[in-house]
């Protein structure tokens, strides 16, 4: 079949229409050769014999007359052993391939390396009956067991004709030989293409989660935590910790795969997760962070249509690495420059806009992209999961604005950075009243908690929220009637949930020790918070009150420093107990 | 803009707005420069055979019968040593009397750095200022805008930056620098005696408000010379961005386009981001610093221009006149560098993020006493102890007048730590206690 072409007739900065003469899909990928450079486009609106393509890279110098030609396929990235450690581009261009410094127009990169030999051992055997993402053989990425699947793309039942055996292959070798149904052979090699914007279904169902994911960050796993193939979202004026904590995840999330978008972010972040990251280890494996790591790196200054393919992409990816019963954090810093891109190419083509500019169905985008996350069981029984945290970047801080608005319909846990929280370097600045996970109502995420962790878990923690909620009411009339004008039980409700705050809330995430808190610990730390809130104090004064309180935080807090259960920290214990038998009951 | 044998000339205007015309052309191609009436203006839109054009300089006494020449290429400049100790429009011509640059014709507004290129930022760039260099630390490599009210002097202090900073070449990019301010520049470069290591290029307020869309690109295409091509440690000042981004939205306004937040184009953030992303340290040691300027309405950080600002660069430095003392000061609590953490302690003496984050803390809680203070409440010694250091610390550490070296900042931190606190009350860790505390 021919390919369709066309003709360039209009631009208007990355928005160019074309004269068509043929068939187009929606989404359709095509390239516009300008100068003798291909420029890659998507087609995002078509209308009679025009089609209105975003084109991925400065158009400047295009012109009207120059050729395009469809490629018959939407935009697709390929999948195979060899995408973790990856730095991408938002197209799946690898970025460490490239030899400028500059990046070129037109200059597009194969994502994987086709010598690398890999370590294949069979799974299926001839005569199996497979549908598409079966499991046909294995490869080692690292130290990640790496499946090689069925093409997701393949409609129906097949037959194993033959599988390769044990040995040493690169990605285009030939590693199984299907049957389809009408008995024609199909060749299988370790790699895949897959449309990013297309959902992977390949599975047998998604459940409703049961388990939370560890972050290590006590704010987050005991007070909101997020299910394992749940969804959050981050959002927070600038310069209040985003980009810490979604850093802090990466690095101790409880994850066997991440995958990290820079969508539209700061470019010296991601110089910096190539600086960090390699030096790094994974707690829970011990091993190099980067060996389970891509990243999908789209920074503010490049091509905008790109943007948005970027988290696409990530996903993707994402979902494939599910499809092999491994665990994926995706992480996307941030969503609101994805929206924006949505918003520039929706302006360029002169829709009618909704609330600020956005396009109308910048809240449907928005929930499709957060459904693809989730814990699966695939067709053997096995289980995956994409748990997704974005950030969202409100303008001016205002949580009152679509992205942030649409986000909140969309994501099941809510983690607000607070502006006053980072001036007073309250860090991590989320807000423990105003977020919430909503998995903290299901059923069979309380029974997991109350097994893993101890029983009643869940109203220990809606107790210390209450100590938090009750310490700000007793502040606000402290500040309204002075100290001297309230009884002396208000500063004491008002320090106990200073207590809760600086030695539970409050973690640094610069500190070897305390940046990562497992979940044994924090049930330790939080049992004993809640125990000395249990106790009533009493006092001569206010200032006895406040003095006694901050030696209690002060030795929690270096408690909190201190290498769990180490001589350190049992003497801190020890001074505590002291401390809390001159005063309480 | 020289004259070309193959130049394409039309002579018919099809509508004439504000700051764009719109032409039946053909075989014209986007972004490229034309001259309608003799005035400089590029493509921004085709569609069909009808070509829109942005004029820099304003439409203004532009006939339907116009003469057009498309000039088939971008905007350029030819870069070479001969920029240096020199200033310049936002078209690149000599405005300073001199000759023409020779040098190798440079497109404007060229490609991203590819990221994995980069290295990360880990030189000290000092200014003398304790507000910057002792709280907000500035990296070569940084992007870093004053946000302050138009009444504050930050072109002043930008130019003592300048000029302190131990860098190669200093670029200044001017957008609607009132011809004083303008002047002001020349003045302290030529007496300084620096200007061999200056490169200027000025739009004044006299001068169309669009024709500053350019001065970022052509400054950028410069300082990527001089740290690309030279290997050269360049610092980039641009004031006011705010001015910029207000030419922005007379643009899209006049093509049509639907404003978002107070009025400014949709893409605000990907065209901030574009100038200031060109702030780099490269892999061969070159480096891009980017310092500008963000005028405020009212201290309103939450207008869309400082909002996107903040989201795109490291930090920022807040200009506020302290009325205590009477001084204008760098905002030790809504001031950040981002980058900080890359140099302090590493670069300079180990004890410089404690003192620092001491100095601060002590500050807040005068802040505090200060709140007391005026709701009519009785004050402890220890609230009366903050607000005398606070106001010595505004003076000799926070103030924008101060120019010492980091050491002696370092050291006149721990004097104040001295002279009003216990050691217990400053929090800092005892190995340094023992080794700086001065009675």
């Amino acid at each position: 079949m021919a390919k369709t072409t066309g003709t360039v007739t209009g631009i208007v900065s990355n928005l160019v229409t074309v004269l068509i003469n043929g068939p187009v899909a929606e989404n359709e990928i095509c390239y516009i050769t300008v100068a003798g450079t291909r420029l890659m486009a998507e087609v995002i609106k078509v209308n009679g014999k025009y089609a209105q393509a975003q084109v991925f890279e400065s158009t400047r110098g295009l012109k009207n007359g120059d050729e395009v030609e469809f490629e018959g396929k939407m935009l697709e990235i390929t999948l195979g052993p060899g995408l973790l450690r990856g730095v991408y581009d938002g197209l799946q261009n690898d970025l460490t391939t490239m030899k400028d410094v500059f990046l070129k127009r037109g200059e597009y990169t194969d994502p994987l390396n086709h010598q690398t030999l890999w370590d294949f051992v069979p799974i299926a055997k001839a005569g199996d009956k497979v549908a598409a993402a079966d499991w046909l053989g294995e490869v080692k990425e690292g130290w990640l067991p790496h499946k090689i699947m069925v093409p997701f793309s393949f409609k129906g039942d097949y037959t194993v004709k033959s599988v390769a055996a044990e040995g040493k292959y690169n990605i285009d070798a030939t590693i199984a030989v299907l049957l389809n149904g009408e008995g024609e052979e199909v060749p299988v090699t370790m790699t895949q293409k897959w449309p990013v914007k297309v959902a992977v279904k390949a599975y047998k169902e998604k459940p409703r989660p049961e388990r939370i994911m560890e972050t290590g960050v006590r704010v987050i796993d005991s007070f909101n935590p997020i299910a394992e193939g749940g969804t959050g979202f981050i959002p927070g004026p600038f310069g209040c910790g985003k980009t810490v904590l979604q850093h802090a995840i990466a690095k101790q999330g409880e994850a066997d795969v991440i995958v990290m978008a820079a969508c539209g972010e700061r470019a010296n972040e991601v110089v910096e997760i190539f600086t960090e990251f390699p030096e790094l280890i994974d707690p829970h494996t011990g091993r190099h962070l980067m060996e389970r790591t891509t990243i999908i790196c789209n920074t503010s200054n490049m091509p905008v249509a790109a943007r948005e393919a970027s988290v696409y992409t990530a996903m993707t990816i994402c979902e494939y690495y599910r499809a092999m019963g491994l665990r994926c954090l995706l992480l996307a810093d941030s969503t609101s420059r994805w929206a924006q891109a949505l918003r520039e190419m929706s302006n360029r083509m002169e829709e009618l806009p909704g609330a600020d500019a956005f396009p109308v169905d910048l809240s449907a985008i928005i929930s499709n992209f957060y459904a693809r996350a989730g814990m699966v069981v695939l067709n053997n029984g096995q289980k995956g999961a994409v748990t997704f945290i974005g950030t969202v970047s409100p303008a001016g801080g205002n949580l009152k604005e679509p992205v942030t608005e649409s986000t909140k319909k969309a994501a099941r846990c809510f983690y607000a950075l607070e502006q006053n929280r980072a001036d007073q370097k309250r860090y991590p600045a989320v807000n423990p009243i105003d977020s919430y996970s909503k998995y903290l109502e299901y059923p069979e995420i309380c029974e997991y908690l109350d097994n893993a962790v101890e029983e009643g878990w869940v109203d220990r923690i809606s107790k210390a929220k209450n100590i938090v909620r009750r310490g700000r009411e007793a502040y606000d009339q402290i500040n309204i009637l002075g100290d001297d004008g309230v009884p002396m039980s208000y500063h004491e409700t008002f320090w106990k949930s200073e207590l809760v705050d600086f030695c539970f809330l409050q973690q640094d995430a610069f500190d070897a020790v305390d940046a990562l808190c497992p979940l044994e610990r924090q049930k330790y730390m939080l049992d004993l918070i809640l125990e000395i809130c249990d106790k009533e104090f009493t006092f001569e004064d206010y200032e006895k009150c406040r003095d006694y309180f901050k030696n209690l935080i002060n030795i929690l807090r270096q408690m909190n420093y201190s290498q769990w259960q180490s001589d350190d920290f049992n003497s801190y214990r020890e001074q505590l107990s002291k401390l809390l038998e001159e005063n309480g009951k | 803009m020289a004259n070309k044998a193959y130049q394409r000339v039309y002579t018919q205007l099809e509508a004439i707005t504000k700051a764009t015309v719109t032409l039946k052309a053909k075989g014209v191609s986007n972004d490229e420069l034309a001259l309608v009436a003799g005035k400089l203006a590029q493509v921004v839109r085709t569609k069909g055979d009808n070509v829109t054009l942005q004029i820099f300089s304003g439409t203004e006494g532009i006939p339907t019968n116009a003469e057009v020449r498309f000039l088939g290429a971008p905007p350029s400049l030819k870069v070479s040593e001969q920029l240096s100790g020199r200033f310049f429009n936002a078209y690149g011509e000599p405005i300073d009397g001199g000759p023409e640059i020779e040098g190798e014709e440079r497109q404007i507004g060229g490609p991203s750095v590819n990221p994995y290129k980069r290295r990360q930022p880990s030189e000290l760039i000092p200014t003398g200022i304790a507000g910057i260099d002792l709280n907000n630390t500035i990296v070569s490599g940084q992007k870093i805008p004053f946000f302050a009210d138009p009444d504050q002097p930050y072109n002043k202090v930008m130019a003592d930056v300048a000029l302190r900073a131990d860098v190669d070449k200093i670029i200044l990019g001017g957008m609607g620098l009132s011809n004083d301010d303008y002047l002001f520049f020349r003045h302290s470069f030529e007496a300084a005696g620096a200007l061999d290591k200056i490169i200027s290029f000025v739009n004044t307020t006299e001068e169309p408000p669009v024709e500053r869309l350019l001065i970022p690109d052509m400054a950028l295409a410069a300082a990527e010379y001089f740290a690309v091509d030279k290997n050269e440690k360049v610092l980039v000042l641009l004031t006011d961005m705010t001015l910029y981004a207000d030419a922005l939205s007379i643009v899209s306004n006049r093509m049509d386009q639907i404003p978002s937040k107070d009025s400014m184009p949709g893409s605000l953030y990907s065209d901030l981001a574009k100038i200031y992303e060109k702030a780099v340290q490269l892999p061969s040691g070159g480096s891009i610093t980017i310092i500008a300027v963000t005028t405020l309405n009212d201290g309103d950080i939450t207008h869309a221009i400082p909002d996107n600002t903040g989201y795109i660069t490291e930090g920022q430095l807040f200009l506020r006149a302290d009325s205590d003392t009477g001084k204008v000061i760098i905002d030790p609590f809504r001031s950040l560098s981002r980058l900080k953490q890359l140099v302090q302690g590493k670069k300079t003496r180990e004890d410089h993020s404690q003192v620092m984050n001491a100095g601060v803390r002590l500050y807040a809680d005068a802040q505090n006493a200060k709140t007391k203070l005026e709701n009519g409440f009785d004050l402890s010694d220890y609230d009366h102890r903050c607000l005398e250091y606070a106001k010595e610390y505004a003076t000799r550490l926070l103030s924008i007048d101060v120019n010492i070296k980091i050491d002696q900042m370092l050291d006149t931190a721990w004097e104040l730590f001295g002279k009003y606190f216990s050691k217990a009350e400053t929090g800092i860790r005892q190995a340094l206690i023992d080794k700086y505390w001065k009675n």
